[in-house]
């Protein structure tokens, strides 16, 4: 099934949706990283901007900085979600993300706290970028520069996708269905 | 140009090359995928196999980057005439810079302790050169690879005994690859070194899924007979493309292998992302650059 949403997200939004659905977003994303998030849940400083109801990309943007002080897009894509495991049920349960798109999904704990609070991970194509790229209409702002390229950023997007639904606020991963069988079938092989 | 003007322009351009225009192998394999998967009947690998067909097109059009990580750079040289190697190794170096520079790129490098940024993808050991002798060649054979994070840190030793054998080998590949799931960005190109010591293992591992070509068969019939059994197999566990399920984890399987001690059974595996990234150019003793289409 596809749906289109404009960011914010409600619970009720994330709760519609089913494995295997595909996304489409347009309004605000926020991007974080690494970095962004050991200064936000191993340093204790708040994010800077409000996150409820928010979509995070696990992103470093390639970017070039002009001349008034804000920042061209060159090339925005996608990182490894697992990295980052241990920060995203803070992100849920604390700051009311709702949804993060990534690449590769997450573990058992993320994906229970994604059913208990309402939110879903959105599996975006990993190495998509120039396609990512174009669809972020601009960069709107950014903080923590001196993270570079791990910086807070804030996309503008339009038409964001085709995201799929990947982890579901049900309590259901693809990840998790499809690694048991590649698990049991490589039993099988002896 | 003289020739060590030609190494640098060469460098730089190579490594931008090798970002935006996905080779012809891997663009013809990830074809295949889809159609492979559209005739299985898998929805959502067809949907993702779209669109990084899709994205392969649009940097084109755009001539653009196809995937934000412009990685670790990695040159192979291939020598086929007199040259100061130091002086290679630099112009090398200030190339990468160069295109980091230039391009934009995104420095990607790092001091493993303090992780602080060098800011040219350049540093202590980076970039990676690899160097080959061939004397009949004539020329220099310039090969970038830049070597996306997602798949290279989904590499792979372990020294088996001799007692587990062939069979311990083909385990542990599998084992490495169920590991590895979705993280890679799969479809993926996997690369596996046998013997040698460790460091040789872990090399034939990275010359086998990154710069062996897809199509390429090892002439060894014992390693090539592996090739195609680790793919019908890694195949056969539906992970799929970027581990959402599916016929397709693997575009290919390459094995490079060397002897070993006989007390010795090393394996390694490394992993090449979809992108397959690679560019090519040939270099004269009088500077001049041909770049391979």
């Amino acid at each position: 099934m596809q749906h289109r949403f404009t960011t914010p997200l409600s619970e009720a939004d994330v709760r519609k949706l089913h494995l295997e659905d595909t996304v489409l977003l347009d309004g605000t994303m926020f991007g974080i990283r690494d970095a962004t998030q050991i200064r936000i849940f191993d340093q204790g400083i708040a994010p800077p901007a409000d996150l409820t109801g928010s979509v995070c990309l696990h992103t470093a943007p390639g970017v070039r900085k002009l001349a008034d002080g804000t920042y061209e897009k060159l090339s925005i894509g996608t990182t490894t979600s697992a990295r980052m495991d241990r920060f995203a049920p803070g992100l849920i349960e604390k700051y009311g993300v709702r949804a993060i798109v990534g690449k590769g999904g997450f573990s058992e704990t993320t994906v229970a706290a994604m059913a208990k609070t309402g939110a879903v991970y959105l599996a975006i194509v990993g190495g998509a970028a120039a396609m990512t790229t174009e669809q972020i209409e601009a960069i709107e702002r950014v903080w923590w520069e001196d993270l570079m390229p791990e910086c807070f950023w804030q996309f503008r997007v339009k038409n964001f996708g085709p995201l799929i639904v990947a982890i579901d606020a049900h309590g259901n991963s693809l990840y998790k269905n499809v690694q048991q069988r590649a698990a049991e079938r490589i039993r099988a092989m002896g | 140009m003289n020739l060590y003007d030609a190494i640098e322009t060469a460098a730089c351009e190579l490594y931008i090359r090798a970002l935006k225009d996905i080779p012809a192998d891997v663009r013809a394999a990830l074809s295949g995928a889809l159609a492979a998967e559209q005739s299985a009947g898998e929805q959502t690998a067809e949907q993702v196999l779209f669109t990084i067909l899709e994205n392969i097109d649009t940097a084109d059009a755009q001539d653009t980057l196809v995937c934000q990580d412009t990685g670790l750079p990695v040159f192979k040289a291939i020598i086929g005439l007199p040259v100061d190697v130091a002086e290679l190794e630099a112009r090398l170096n200030k190339g990468c810079e160069r295109a980091t520079t230039s391009y934009p790129l995104r420095s990607n490098t790092v001091h493993p302790l303090t992780r602080r940024h060098t800011g040219t993808n350049t540093g202590r050991g980076i970039p990676v050169i690899k160097l080959e002798f061939a004397p009949q060649l004539g020329s220099i054979r310039l090969i970038a690879a830049p070597k996306g994070s997602g798949s290279e840190n989904m590499s792979f030793l372990k020294m088996l005994t001799p007692a587990e054998g062939a069979s311990g080998v083909k385990k542990f590949v599998l084992q490495c690859i169920f590991e590895s799931g979705a993280k890679p960005c799969p479809p993926m190109i996997v690369g596996v070194g046998l013997g040698g010591t460790s460091d040789v293992a872990m090399q034939l591992a990275k010359e086998a899924s990154t710069f062996r070509q897809i199509g390429s068969v090892n002439p060894d019939p014992d390693a090539a007979a592996l090739e195609r059994e680790l793919l019908e197999k890694i195949n056969r566990t539906g992970i799929g493309p970027q581990g959402l399920g599916g016929v397709t984890t693997a575009l290919a399987v390459h094995v490079e292998w060397a002897h070993t001690h006989i007390s010795q059974n090393p394996v390694a595996v490394n992993i090449q992302c979809w992108r397959g990234e690679r560019a090519e150019a040939s270099i004269s003793a009088a500077g001049e650059i041909s770049y391979a289409a």
